[in-house]
């Protein structure tokens, strides 16, 4: 890891390489229950990755229910009428297997890696748990009890963590998006069995899932599999259409300040509502993927060029923005001051360097050299399947189509120097944003 | 139903295959050796370079010497500064790192195969010429005192300061990888010049590339990189006699959670025992969501989201560690199951249903490491250094097949001494019976 992405992980950003995932190979089918099938063949070694996607995240939990989905995401472990309880990971476990979930706001997901001759073993397990899933009364307290110890391990354990579910709440005035995926304690610790089954029985059926398979495997193989597992399974009449509170237009510019005595590198950082993908229309959100690559992609970028490099003044600065989302997303910016260099500054230089690029915008060899490296990431993607499957996995949850990831790469070749400026003068507008603080003491620090 | 299916699933399992990765052992021109695999469905390289010495040849009164100056082998090298150095990258699409450990500084670069030849000379120029200008060091020590800063209050790095310098007290093992705010506000471009010559040195390397290239392009690779790097004129420590001999060590952090790292002495790679031991602490607690720890920790009781136990094959000093999170009213319980596991294990083993289920597991698993080129040049890469042969790969499913649950007992009542397990909590324990780190809260203060 580099000194870099060190700091970067300090705060808690994760900034991928530019996240440009398709690939043609790709093949697709529906089952006549709803049950949508993606196959990513890979035949470098005889080991598959066999996921199911539910259309259901965090943004769809009931109000008051904050957490529900990714304690169900939890519980979904627990055993079903024929997997003993306790069980489903040492089954996959003793078939060399290795298995995991992940919640997110507007999907949850379970997977599994192993053999590719274990295949149909894993995927009957998955289609039993899609509607047979059992949560007995031993279970179901102490799991909550690891709910809220891993809330503990992620946020409250974590000031840049807490800081940040501040700053998305600040954001979102009206959108789950302000709730955090894994729940608000007060809320999450009065979770039921009862409120999992409700979540479950609503929904988790194969007409809100996506079963993909990536590896040594074809699509008629995985297809025959599939209907013998999930063909039987009764698609649910009953799912509701995934319509969110939206945002109302954003008149006021908030800023808010988070004290803990624990943070010994203080930074600040601002995010701005932003448009997501959407189903063939891409254009706006493969404009600000390369706005965010021009201002904060790396060391010859230009926050960290104004700010790290020519100034001094921060240890790190960037940009960030993830445009896979249902619902409109954020776009970033941050500075890291050094010593001795208060945030008021750090703030103070951030804006400068901004007013600076939309004055003059993106330098046109910095533009060519991000283009490349779009079109060097189409070919990298196709090193890891798993990248794969969970880069169609969180599109096609998303609202996104097939087609549309295949797109993509193109759509982001096609960006030019106008519709970066265009996106930028739309979405960096100080009434639609959060500027957050993160600092040891409360009172600005003197100078030293 | 499917309960007897999934049994008969169960017995049918083969022996699984082991990992097919083919390796071929190359000597360049220049005689340098490196292991190849060829992998051609994409047109895309991963080189793999570990030398072997790392934050262990910093010197005594600089701790921080290798991850600064690691920091700045990319930024500026032969005619090119730190911005031009990075947008040369850019202009490829080099995906090149350099980091470092307590025993090996790694380089990792993938690249597309067009542009190998550009690739390796930006690797080559780094590791030949780096330039430590004034501005990149002033600029990347700034980075290294807020990292440091940062480490200050956070409970893993904290918990794993604490234990290293208990555990290896007067070897270089205890310093702080990162530094100190004192060793690196006096690091000079003397201390990083010599650092590289002590750590980047021609015969301390092990070398994999994997990916679309014949044996003739990968020599060539290797040669651009290496042909020029000098021999190495600085010892490598000394094997350190570890110190955890047991006992609660304290370090106040406020927050509603605690979390502990604890452990003492490990394993020697080479020992003969050493894949009983790597199997033991499957069951243990290495093994995710089935371990014994991870029953009784998360499963039954819900005291941790996570717990888990490893084997750290240091050079110089191997550890059997393990780490785990809870609330500061609960921790004192989990520790408490740490050391009745711990101690089950010393005195029972494991029943031949146990062994059973890891060895399926730890043998199917091993071929899902291979799914990158990267990671396949990493795997390669470390299993020279861990001089294990080329053949581990294809032997090492056979090598756990063969363990016994005598061989567990065996090794479980050497390895595990529940009386030495020492733990560093952070967090603020209530009913723990502890001894304070007075060094530590002292780093706390501001």
């Amino acid at each position: 890891m580099t000194l870099t992405s060190r700091l970067t992980g300090l705060i808690g950003l994760l900034l991928s390489l530019i996240p440009s995932t398709s690939w043609s190979q790709v093949e697709t089918h529906r089952l006549d229950n709803g049950l949508e099938i993606v196959v990513i063949p890979d035949h470098r070694a005889p080991v598959v990755t066999n996921m199911v996607w539910y259309r259901i995240g965090s943004a769809d939990e009931p109000p008051g229910k904050s957490g529900i989905a990714h304690y169900l995401e939890h519980l979904m472990f627990k055993g079903t009428d024929e997997i003993p309880e306790g069980q489903f990971s040492q089954i996959v476990s003793a078939n060399g297997g290795q298995d995991n979930a992940f919640t997110s706001y507007d999907y949850t997901g379970y997977y599994q890696r192993i053999a590719a001759d274990r295949l149909p073993l894993v995927m009957r397990m998955e289609a039993d748990r899609m509607t047979d899933l059992i949560i007995s009364e031993a279970v179901w307290v102490p799991e909550r009890d690891v709910i809220l110890e891993e809330r503990r391990s992620r946020v409250a354990s974590n000031p840049s963590a807490i800081m940040a579910e501040q700053r998305d709440a600040a954001l979102y005035l009206n959108h789950p998006y302000g709730t955090p995926i894994i729940g608000w304690e007060h809320e999450m610790s009065t979770l039921t069995r009862q409120d999992a089954l409700d979540f479950y029985a609503r929904y988790y059926a194969p007409n809100n899932a996506i079963l993909i398979v990536a590896g040594d495997v074809t699509l008629q193989e995985v297809v025959t599999l599939a209907e013998e597992y999930f063909g039987d399974l009764p698609p649910s009449d009953a799912i509701p259409e995934r319509i969110r509170p939206q945002e109302p237009v954003a008149v006021a510019p908030r800023r808010l300040v988070y004290a803990d005595p624990r943070v010994q590198q203080p930074y600040v950082i601002r995010s701005y509502l932003a448009p997501e993908r959407n189903a063939g229309a891409q254009q706006d959100a493969a404009a600000l993927t390369i706005l965010a690559e021009l201002l904060g992609g790396g060391p010859t970028s230009v926050l960290y060029r104004a700010l790290v490099v020519d100034a001094g003044i921060a240890v790190s600065a960037g940009a960030f923005y993830n445009g896979t989302s249902l619902d409109p997303t954020s776009f970033g910016l941050y500075a890291v001051p050094a010593d001795g260099v208060d945030l008021e500054q750090a703030e103070a230089a951030l804006d400068a360097a901004m007013a600076d690029f939309m004055q003059t915008g993106p330098d046109a060899a910095h533009l060519d050299r991000i283009k490349v490296q779009v079109r060097a990431s189409e070919i990298f993607a196709r090193d890891s399947q798993v990248g794969l499957a969970r880069a169609y996995g969180a599109a096609l949850t998303s609202g996104l189509t097939v087609e549309d990831v295949d797109a993509w790469p193109a759509v982001l070749d096609t960006v030019t120097a106008e519709d970066i400026m265009r996106v930028a003068q739309q979405v960096l507008d100080l009434r639609q944003s959060v500027t957050a603080q993160l600092r040891g003491t409360p009172e600005p620090e003197a100078a030293q | 139903m499917i309960r007897y299916a999934l049994a008969a699933l169960l017995a049918l399992i083969h022996q699984s295959a082991a990992a097919q990765t083919e390796i071929e052992q190359v000597v360049t021109p220049a005689g340098i050796t490196f292991w190849l695999s060829q992998e051609t469905s994409i047109p895309i390289v991963s080189v793999k370079i570990l030398f072997r010495g790392g934050t262990a040849l910093d010197p005594d009164d600089r701790p921080g010497a290798a991850t600064m100056m690691t920091g700045l082998l990319n930024e500026g090298a032969g005619d090119m500064d730190a911005l031009a150095y990075a947008a040369a990258s850019e202009e490829v699409a080099a995906r090149i790192g350099f980091d470092v450990g307590r025993d090996t500084l790694s380089v990792s670069a993938t690249m597309l195969r067009e542009v190998r030849a550009e690739v390796v000379d930006l690797v080559r120029i780094a590791l030949h010429e780096p330039r430590f200008d004034d501005d990149a060091v002033e600029r990347v020590r700034g980075q290294m005192m807020s990292i440091i800063r940062s480490n200050q209050s956070d409970p893993g790095e904290l918990a794993s300061h604490t234990l290293f310098a208990h555990a290896f007290p007067d070897h270089p093992y205890s310093r702080p990888t990162d530094g100190t705010p004192e060793s690196i506000a006096a690091m000079s471009v003397e201390d990083l010049r010599r650092i590289h010559r002590a750590a980047i040195v021609r015969d301390r390397a092990f070398i994999a590339i994997v990916g679309d290239v014949t044996s003739d392009e990968a020599s060539e690779m290797v040669d651009r990189v290496m042909v020029g790097l000098p021999t190495s004129d600085t010892a490598l420590p000394q094997n350190a006699a570890d110190q955890l001999r047991g006992g609660v060590h304290t370090i106040d952090l406020p927050g509603g959670q605690s979390r502990a790292l604890f452990g003492h002495a490990g394993i020697e790679r080479d020992d003969p025992d050493f894949m009983a031991a790597y199997v033991m602490n499957h069951i243990l607690g290495g093994g995710g969501f089935t371990s014994r720890l991870t029953e009784e920790v998360r499963e039954k009781r819900g005291l941790t989201y996570g717990i888990s136990t490893f084997l750290t094959s240091l050079d110089h000093g191997p550890l059997y560690l393990g780490s785990v999170a809870s609330a500061n009213e609960t921790i004192a319980e989990a520790l408490e199951l740490v050391r009745s596991e711990w101690a089950r294990m010393a005195r029972e083993g494991v029943s031949e249903e146990e062994l059973e289920q890891a060895k399926r597991f730890l043998t199917g698993a091993y071929p899902l490491r291979f799914d990158t080129n990267a990671k396949i040049a990493d795997i390669l890469a470390g299993v020279q250094e861990a001089e294990l042969g080329i053949d581990y790969t294809h032997e090492r499913n056979a090598m756990i097949e063969a363990i016994t649950v005598e061989d567990i007992a065996r090794v479980a009542e050497r390895l595990l001494q529940p009386e030495h397990l020492t733990f560093i909590v952070v967090g603020q324990p209530q009913g723990l019976d502890t001894v304070s780190d007075p060094a530590q809260q002292d780093a706390l203060l501001r």
